[in-house]
């Protein structure tokens, strides 16, 4: 079994926290639960015989007395271990840190990888890469209406809301690929709002980046060239950028590397050649009232646009 | 007796209602783009040859539909229409869409012809680009940026920071065909 989105397989330190928490919270919650239930099952077999049994009025007020403290104190060392866990979730700031900008959408999510370089910088979506070891703060804003970012197996949640700027860090430990999901509904593609999370190590992660530096390779038989034009002269510009053409609209994932990502339509669907000549033929049926209309390709446009795209690893 | 006709009758004034405001709010997602061919024959000036001909009347499939008219707004944005016809609709570098003088004619299929060929001095040509279901939409929407829908069914607000009027509060105006000066 694959544990993409589980918080209790934590893949870094504020994930073994915040799991940690939840063992101790499992833990108390399943003794106080079996022991209420030892007790009723005592009561009920003492049953009628307990009942003219009389205990002495000080016997009764001593074990409610032993009851309050000892809940008393129980919810005192919740409450402090929560605190202690809650402001180390955030202690993980380092001038060395990587930081991404995800900006929420309905219904997928704009990651951009900040560097004071302008052309160092990488825009990606739905997909994002992180190196292991690093800490990595992310930035998060919305576009429209408030979202909230949950990767389980590295941290705890955050909302994105529109016109505000929340901060969120995490460090994966473990290589390995998580799901994150949005987690505050956000319309009605709400479920269909993930995001995968793949942590690399460092020298495949710098190789991932610089790869994504790179605009989008020049077509090479005739059949790319024309799904390029296609592309450039057709809908698809008017919202979506891949770098190094004509095409440069901003409210659309950015496809200059999408042949490199895992998902279509913020990991509503695998990313393959057949799921993506569905995807463009007919958004509306895979994932009712995204933003994408069906542009309305001819079949052989649709053939020519599916080879161009496939290029851009 | 009476008040079972009483009864009848609100029964089927809540059906006139509810079957009313179903139009309102049907979101029609997988609408496939109409094929239009009908700009090639919009007239956008006052002069015709011959006899004055019956003008066809054209709506917008979105004019009732309050989503289809909030895409419209969206898609106004999204698709630069705002740095030259304002925020609102004032005006800036292009003719305001808020007024009630109209270059290239108010009707729905004047302004669909305006939006999918473009005009002179500045406005691009977007048929081709996106899809007819789109064009409507925005078409509605800037009918509502004039009045020109029914105040129930028009937006009622913006999402940021309000500088004019909603368009549900824009009071309808008579639309005055200018012509190009």
């Amino acid at each position: 079994m694959s544990h993409l989105q589980s918080v209790i397989h934590p893949a870094g330190i504020q994930a073994a926290l915040v799991s940690h928490l939840w063992w101790i919270l499992f833990g108390i919650c399943t003794f106080v639960w079996v022991a209420v239930a030892i007790a009723a099952l005592i009561a009920m077999r003492r049953g009628h015989r307990a009942a003219s049994v009389d205990l002495p009025e000080s016997r009764i007020g001593r074990n409610v007395a032993f009851a309050g403290v000892a809940t008393t104190i129980t919810l005192i060392a919740i409450i402090f271990e929560s605190v202690v866990i809650g402001r180390s979730l955030n202690t993980l700031k380092a001038p060395d840190a990587l930081r991404i900008t995800v900006t929420a959408n309905q219904w997928w999510w704009d990651v951009q990888y900040e560097n004071p370089v302008p052309s160092l910088r990488v825009t990606t979506a739905n997909e994002i890469h992180i190196p292991v070891g690093r800490p990595v703060g992310f930035n998060l804003l919305s576009n429209d209406v408030i979202h909230s970012l949950w990767i389980p197996n590295l941290q705890g949640k955050i909302d994105l809301v529109p016109g505000r700027r929340n901060e969120l860090w995490l460090q994966a430990d473990r290589p390995g690929v998580y799901r994150g999901q949005c987690a505050e509904y956000c319309g009605l593609q709400h479920a269909k709002m993930a995001l995968v999370v793949v942590a690399d190590p460092p020298e495949q992660f710098e190789y991932w980046l610089t790869a994504n530096r790179a605009s989008a390779p020049a077509p090479v038989t005739p059949e790319q060239q024309r799904g390029k034009d296609v592309i450039e002269k057709g809908p698809c510009a008017m919202c979506h950028t891949i770098t190094g053409t004509l095409a440069g609209g901003r409210t659309a994932p950015d496809l200059t590397h999408i042949a490199s990502r895992s998902t279509l339509g913020a990991g509503s669907i695998p990313n393959t050649q057949g799921y993506l000549a569905g995807w463009i033929s007919d958004p509306q049926s895979i994932k009712p009232g995204n933003r994408m209309p069906p542009p309305g390709l001819a079949s052989d446009e649709l053939q020519a646009v599916l080879a161009y795209l496939e290029t851009l690893k | 007796m009476r008040s079972r006709s009483t009864l009848i009758l609100s029964l089927l004034l809540t059906a006139a209602v509810m079957s009313s405001r179903c139009e309102r709010e049907t979101r029609r997602y997988k609408e496939l783009p109409a094929a239009s061919n009908r700009e090639t024959a919009v007239r956008v000036g006052q002069l015709e040859p011959g006899m004055p001909q019956q003008k066809a009347d054209v709506k917008s499939p979105y004019q009732e539909n309050a989503w289809g008219i909030g895409e419209g707004k969206r898609l106004y944005s999204a698709y630069n229409c705002a740095p030259c016809h304002g925020v609102n609709g004032g005006g800036a570098i292009g003719p305001p869409l808020m007024d009630d003088a109209w270059i290239y004619g108010a009707q729905p299929d004047q302004i669909y012809a305006t939006i999918s060929q473009g005009r002179p001095d500045g406005m691009p040509s977007f048929g081709g680009h996106i899809p007819a279901q789109q064009i409507w939409q925005l078409v509605a929407y800037v009918q509502s940026m004039g009045g020109q829908v029914r105040s129930t069914t028009a937006a009622g607000r913006n999402d940021d920071q309000m500088g004019a009027l909603p368009e549900s509060r824009r009071g309808s105006q008579v639309p005055v065909q200018t012509g190009h000066r």
